[in-house]
């Protein structure tokens, strides 16, 4: 049944891995403060050699990989999935956003998101160890169903996306604040923000990027969330509080879908909406999970 | 719907109309209607409308809590109830935001569907004059005469591309025109036209399908008939007469509670399964088939299902004489996670007055000091009955009333010597006499009782096919590029200037890419080293 030494384990690999992400962390934040702009009249300077950064990218592989076997280990330890609680959901969405990010670095410099990007998997591991903490354990009868991988997986999975798209979209209002902004009285901290991130262009780009990815996956969140309640509960919707905000999600991101595709919306406030979409995110996450009475009863709390 | 750089409908600023008769009114509400400002609009609200049904209880998921609301808020709950706070998804505004939808969708698709059935069968525009103006461009020298280029440059336009498809390619003097990316406005246009389907399959669920449940106590078998159901609950246009003639009978009930872990854990509901006995027809065989959560019976398109579960304890009421006034198993209804579960035994065969008997079924009793008779787990580790007396008209003026409440207004409470109300506290095979000689009451056994939901939705194979198509749809409309790509060619000396442009529809971070790759292929396919000059 439930090997609680393996469960153990588990949680000494997720606290291994915060301490790595901590470290991570401050190296990622030493790296951006160091991207000082040039001063004016030196002219072009050689590239900084960024060690802080290829250090912090380094343990944020290492704290992925730590993740990676909290997830196995924590799944082997209960012989199911690890997705039937709140401290399952976020470790393996933790796990999710450490590899998405992971992935995509090897493709393009990422150095300037690590910090936003470990920053907010460390909360969440955080208040999933400690607040939403459940004892390794079977499943509800009504979880009971292969599509729990499928459905919960996929869910977790695009939530990822949407969390590195949301924190990109972050910095690009930023960025675009700070472009708009005379760059010589400038103080200092803003040039630096300034200089360390890349072109707001850029920036929008990869978080429209993100979300057109993410938005097909939650589309099918929501699809297999239908067919699995047309099993378990006998209807495919039931505007349980749940379904209601998995489809208040899927509207406001259809919403800021709409208006990137239309030339009266200009990109910044479609951004705008993108931010609502994530909130929508966090409510669903926590607060239904934990005050709305419904049927997604799952987070053994 | 969208409504972005490459659409031909005029800007709704343009449209200007000094005097607007009816029809121009009409018109105007259209235009209005099926603009995209107000579809974004009407997105957002229909976001915000669902919030309060998952903050308010609902009276189609738990009549009870809503009850409850109103009971405890007795100013603001009537007035949340006038505005449709309780029914959110059946309420007027509700309805009024998503036919709003509907049409605007429905006023988008159609004109959208004939414009991109044009676009499909004619030929891409001419290239313009200045390539470099367009969003993406650049330019390279090859060796070669222009026309010996252009082929080239036909050959590798006519390569099937990554995320775009085939270019379909306009031939126009010295210039090529090529567009691609069809798919994309065609899996748009699938995608909404498949909502719609989802909509238009939601309302055939909701007008032909029905729900009934039924509290099934073990060893005992229900028909699929109106009368079968504790509720039913049919569309408008359900044939009540025609339901399937189906039965299920339940032979056993297992159930498996958490016992190893500990904390909120601990009696966590681990498997339900229902071992049953089912005929499609009167006549036909009786199959044995088991029954569980997340695996339905079905007959035809109807669905059981195994939703809940509970305790019937089994009890016999006797009167002074002992003659059996009363013997079945009375199921009771749990109320918290451990299985503390409310009940009512109502013995209308006791003279001169009948009695009532109202109070808790207890699987694992305990007396907690504040809450009285508890339980401590959701499994029969302790069981126990405790019962409240009372006597006197069990059904006043014949009102319809809950099987799990007594209804104590014609009724009064038993008493003990001591002047307090009379409390029983029952475990298996035990009798209590009543006093004053009101005959005995035993509790022999417990079963369980199985709680079935049955249902038929005639729309949901259609819903099912119209939210897969709407995926394919959307995932073709975002990852599909449509890209317009022109090449010109002229000569410069023995040599030939290819410019290439090209602009996308939406976003497309890959065109800049294309340019130089295509820039590249014809560069290798004429065999010379090129000068790049791309801008």
């Amino acid at each position: 049944m439930t090997n609680q030494t393996l469960a153990q384990y588990a949680n000494l690999s997720v606290y291994s891995a915060m301490a790595v992400f901590t470290i991570a962390m401050t190296a990622f934040a030493l790296d951006l403060a160091g991207a000082a702009p040039a001063v004016q009249g030196e002219g072009l300077h050689a590239p900084r050699a960024r060690k802080a950064a290829g250090i912090a990218m380094m343990l944020t592989r290492l704290g992925g990989l730590l993740l990676i076997a909290a997830v196995a280990m924590r799944g082997l330890s209960v012989d199911r999935p690890p997705l039937g609680n709140m401290f399952e959901f976020a470790l393996v969405g933790s796990m999710f956003v450490v590899v998405i990010f992971v992935a995509i670095s090897l493709r393009r410099d990422l150095r300037w998101l690590g910090l936003f990007v470990v920053g907010p998997v460390l909360l969440t591991l955080g208040m999933a160890i400690t607040v939403w903490y459940t004892d390794a354990s079977q499943l509800l009868p009504s979880l009971k169903n292969f599509w729990l991988v499928i459905h919960v997986t996929v869910a977790t999975f695009a939530v990822a996306l949407f969390t590195i798209a949301f924190s990109v979209t972050i910095l690009h209002l930023v960025k675009t604040w700070l472009e708009a902004q005379d760059p010589i009285a400038m103080s200092r901290v803003r040039a630096t923000v300034n200089a360390a991130l890349p072109p707001s262009r850029s920036l929008d780009r990869t978080a429209y990027g993100m979300h057109a990815v993410a938005f097909p996956l939650w589309t099918f969140t929501l699809i297999a969330g239908a067919i699995w309640a047309e099993q378990a509960w006998g209807h495919y919707w039931n505007w349980d509080p749940k379904e209601v905000w998995t489809f208040v999600i899927w509207v406001v991101y259809a919403a800021y879908l709409h208006a990137r595709a239309t030339t009266g919306w200009s990109p910044r406030a479609a951004n705008y909406l993108a931010l609502a979409g994530f909130g929508a995110i966090l409510v669903n996450y926590t607060v239904v999970n934990l005050f709305f009475v419904g049927q997604h009863s799952y987070s053994g709390m | 719907m969208t409504q972005s750089r490459m659409d031909t409908r005029p800007d709704e600023s343009d449209v200007t109309e000094p005097t607007l008769g009816p029809v121009g009114m009409l018109r105007w509400a259209w235009r209005q209607l099926t603009s995209m400002h107000t579809a974004l609009f009407l997105l957002l609200l229909l976001a915000i409308g669902a919030v309060p049904g998952s903050i308010w209880p609902q009276r189609n998921i738990d009549a009870g809590r809503v009850a409850d609301y109103l009971a405890s808020h007795r100013t603001t709950g009537p007035w949340l109830d006038r505005l449709g706070f309780f029914d959110v998804y059946s309420s007027p505004w509700f309805a009024a935001i998503y036919l709003l939808l509907f049409i605007s969708l429905v006023g988008c698709v159609v004109p959208r569907s004939k414009i991109h059935w044009r676009a499909m069968r004619s030929q891409p525009p001419r290239a313009p004059r200045h390539l470099e103006r367009l969003p993406e461009h650049g330019q390279i020298e090859v060796d070669g005469t222009p026309e010996e280029v252009l082929q080239v440059a036909r050959d590798v336009l006519g390569r099937r591309q990554l995320w775009a498809g085939r270019y379909r390619l306009r031939s126009d003097g010295l210039s090529l025109s090529a567009e691609s990316g069809y798919l994309r406005e065609t899996g748009n246009l699938v995608f909404h036209t498949a909502l719609i389907v989802v909509i238009v399959a939601v309302a055939v669920g909701h007008l032909f399908g029905w729900r009934g449940d039924r509290i099934l106590v073990t060893g005992k078998s229900f028909s699929n008939t109106i009368s079968g159901y504790d509720t039913f609950d049919p569309g408008p246009w359900v044939d009540t007469e025609g339901l399937s003639p189906f039965s299920v009978a339940v032979d056993k009930l297992v159930v498996t509670f958490e016992e190893h872990a500990t904390g909120a854990q601990r009696g966590a509901p681990r498997d339900f399964t229902a071992y049953t006995r089912t005929q499609t027809s009167p006549g036909a065989p009786q199959i044995h088939q088991i029954l569980k959560v997340n695996a339905p019976l079905t007959f035809g398109g109807t669905s059981v299902f195994l939703l809940g579960n509970g305790y019937a304890p089994v009890i016999t009421v006797r009167d002074a004489a002992g003659q059996v006034l009363l013997h079945e198993a009375t199921p009771f209804l749990p109320q918290d996670a451990n299985y503390k579960s409310v009940g009512a035994v109502k013995v209308s065969a006791a003279s001169p007055k009948q009695l009532g008997f109202f109070g808790f079924f207890l699987p694992s009793e305990y007396l907690d000091k504040d809450a009285g008779p508890s339980s401590f787990f959701p499994d029969l580790k302790n069981p126990a009955l405790a019962l409240g007396v009372y006597e006197g008209e069990l059904y006043p003026q014949g009102r319809p009333q809950s099987v799990y409440t007594l209804s104590t207004e014609k009724m009064t409470q038993l008493r003990n010597a001591r002047g307090e109300p009379l409390r029983l506290l029952l475990k298996p095979g035990q009798t209590i006499q009543l006093p004053g000689g009101r005959g005995s009451i035993t509790f022999d056994a417990v079963q369980r009782w199985a709680g079935l939901s049955i249902r038929y939705d005639p729309g949901k194979l259609l819903a099912l096919i119209g939210s897969v198509a709407a995926l394919a749809g959307l995932i073709a409309s975002l990852m599909i590029r449509r890209r317009r790509v022109f090449v010109r060619v002229r000569p410069l000396g023995p040599r030939t200037v290819v410019s290439i442009g090209a602009l996308a529809k939406g976003e497309d971070p890959g065109l800049g890419t294309t340019i130089e790759d295509l820039l590249s292929s014809i560069a290798q396919r004429i065999g010379t080293k090129g000068s790049d000059t791309k801008a």
